[in-house]
């Protein structure tokens, strides 16, 4: 496993061959064959007191590794535990719970499902048992509505009916601001206006101060637009404001340096914008800019060549009647 | 108020099932069935020729936004076309739009965004000044593409209807190659509304006429597999005076006016 990234130096894999698989929900899956990693490898790392980490494998969806390819994790209070990240499956997500209950007896009271993409919370369906608070923006419940049911059935395809998963409601759901207290730590959500995806929810443990973008924050994988370019960096801006020190990204490394880590990722979020502002003032139709825009942050960002003529395909489409 | 529509899935790779050659026969012969299904709907009992040579279709081989798939038809041998049909093979509505040049079209290329629901192949149908049809063929992987909700309610995505802009650029010899853009959910029956959680009652534009001054250039019927935010490409000659002059309407009566004069030219 490569070493955490230190003082902020961004982790980039090297890029290898296709990448060609199931790719779910437009977004999230790092489909980087790094290694041929099965769940068995799964780890955790404490990133801070009574915050457990497991770092997403660089791979696509497999039926060896559960489609565990997000940041998972949960952070271990007073009287209860909180799930940050449920899990890319059900198995996935019984792993998360399996590894929660080496640690402690606490009840799991409460699951963060930061946002619809299917590597981030078909974990949940593993913890319905523990009749947890599922916790998620207030437009996640529509987002699940519509695409809950073509992720399992992809997900289905890959892991089999058993390990899948199934869609899992939040039934909270925060309009604004929330916060959770775990007895002696409060966690505190944020729900952002349009970003990655049209329902983002992050999260700030404030007791250490450690930041939970969730996937507004991509380290060394290029991140995916789903949702709005301008708005994801308006919310980064916000995210910058609270100037925590440390974050726990949506994928990359378990725990990284938060500003050149988030100035990455505005960097290529503004030349995308930037460039595609361009491409439609010079005319350029939209199936040129994506191949065109953004080339300078090629070698970068692993899966670049995957992902990036789609997020200009969107930015394109959201700037050209500006 | 922009409507954010999300593009459901990238292209998937299914599993082949069996050897691969054996798989592809199969598919290639329903693919074959299913156009032959598709354009005798169409088409009635009218003779379709292949062409590689009347028309052409640049089309990516797999999409990146299911719902938004750019297409360029080029028609080199211009003087001959009168109109052109694309038709999306495995679509739930495959007839996706029809271009009839008029006397100031220059028929030479037009363009147009689709919505393509799975892997299929794209059939683009060119009509002669006397009736002959040619078609051309390319295969998009995509999916998802009909079903991809808008991300905002319906109120939203209807919001600013029928607003529309159009770009010019110096085309081929003097014909000017125009982008008209109209605003437009195009909601194809299909999409769940995430907000009421129903499906959102199909609305979408199925005629635009397009004339400069007194003489017509272009009319598009389309359907529900033309992309939301409709964006077309054409060229044409501007002989005379202007100005550009769109008129649109949907499927609901809505129905829009628009005119855009060319920009100034530099001397």
């Amino acid at each position: 496993m490569p070493a955490p990234a230190a003082k902020g130096v961004v982790d980039v894999p090297p890029v290898l061959a296709s990448r060609r698989g199931v790719v779910l929900g437009g977004a999230c899956l790092c489909c980087l064959p790094l290694f041929g990693r099965s769940a068995g490898a799964f780890t955790l790392t404490e990133v801070g007191p009574g915050i457990f980490i497991r770092r997403g494998l660089h791979e696509e969806a497999t039926p060896e590794n559960n489609d565990g390819i997000a940041n998972i994790g949960f952070v271990v209070g007073r009287d209860a535990v909180l799930v940050t990240e449920s899990g890319g499956s059900l198995a996935d997500g019984q792993w998360l719970r399996a590894e929660i209950r080496k640690r402690t007896d606490k009840p799991i009271r409460h699951v963060v499902l930061t946002h619809v993409h299917p590597d981030h919370c078909f974990g949940a369906a593993a913890f319905v048992e523990d009749r947890a608070n599922f916790i998620g923006h207030r437009t996640l419940r529509g987002a699940l509505d519509a695409r809950g049911d073509y992720y399992r059935e992809r997900l289905v395809e890959v892991l089999g009916a058993d390990k899948a998963g199934s869609t899992v409601y939040p039934t909270q759901d925060v309009k604004d601001e929330a916060e959770i207290d775990l007895g002696d730590r409060i966690l505190r959500f944020t729900a952002h206006g349009a970003a990655h995806t049209l329902c983002d929810l992050s999260m700030l443990d404030t007791r250490t101060g450690l930041l939970f973008p969730a996937d507004l924050l991509f380290v060394g994988r290029i991140p995916s637009l789903d949702g709005s370019l301008l708005g994801w960096l308006q919310e980064a801006d916000k995210l910058k404001a609270l100037r925590a020190a440390r974050a726990v990204p949506g994928h990359g490394p378990a725990v990284v340096d938060f500003a050149p880590a988030m100035a990455a990722l505005t960097r290529y979020l503004s030349t995308l914008r930037d460039e595609t502002r361009k491409a439609v003032a010079d005319g350029v139709p939209i199936e040129k800019a994506a191949a065109t825009v953004a080339m300078s942050e090629r070698g970068r960002w692993a899966l670049f060549d995957d992902y990036n003529g789609r997020n200009v395909t969107e930015a394109y489409k959201e700037l050209e009647w500006e | 108020m922009k409507t954010l529509s999300l593009g459901l899935a990238l292209a998937m790779v299914t599993a082949l099932l069996g050897p691969p050659s054996q798989a592809a026969d199969v598919a290639d012969a329903g693919r074959e069935a299913r156009w032959q299904e598709v354009s005798k709907y169409i088409f009635g009992d009218r003779k379709i020729e292949p062409t590689d040579s009347l028309i052409k279709i640049e089309a990516p081989s797999r999409a990146l936004d299911a719902a938004l798939v750019p297409i360029t038809l080029r028609m080199p041998g211009k003087d001959r076309i009168k109109g052109v049909y694309l038709v999306i093979d495995e679509n739930p509505s495959p007839f996706a739009a029809h271009f009839s040049f008029g006397p100031a079209a220059d028929p030479s290329q037009v363009k147009l965004r689709v919505r393509i629901n799975s892997y299929t192949n794209v059939h683009a149908i060119a009509e002669t000044g006397d009736g002959q049809l040619f078609e051309a063929v390319a295969f998009v992987k995509a999916s998802g593409g009909c079903s991809a909700p808008m991300g905002v309610s319906d109120e939203e995505a209807m919001n600013g209807m029928g607003e529309m802009r159009m770009k010019f650029a110096g085309g081929a010899g003097e014909s000017l190659a125009a982008t008209l853009m109209i605003r437009h959910p195009n909601f194809n029956g299909m999409q769940m509304n995430q907000i009421t959680r129903t499906y959102t009652p199909a609305r979408y534009i199925n005629r635009i006429t397009v004339s400069y001054g007194d003489n017509d250039v272009v009319s598009i019927d389309g359907d529900i597999s033309v992309s939301s935010d409709p964006v077309f490409g054409f060229s044409f000659l501007p002989e005379g005076a202007g100005p550009v002059r769109v008129i649109a309407s949907d499927t609901a009566g809505g129905h829009w006016e628009q005119t855009f004069n060319l920009p100034a030219l530099s001397n």
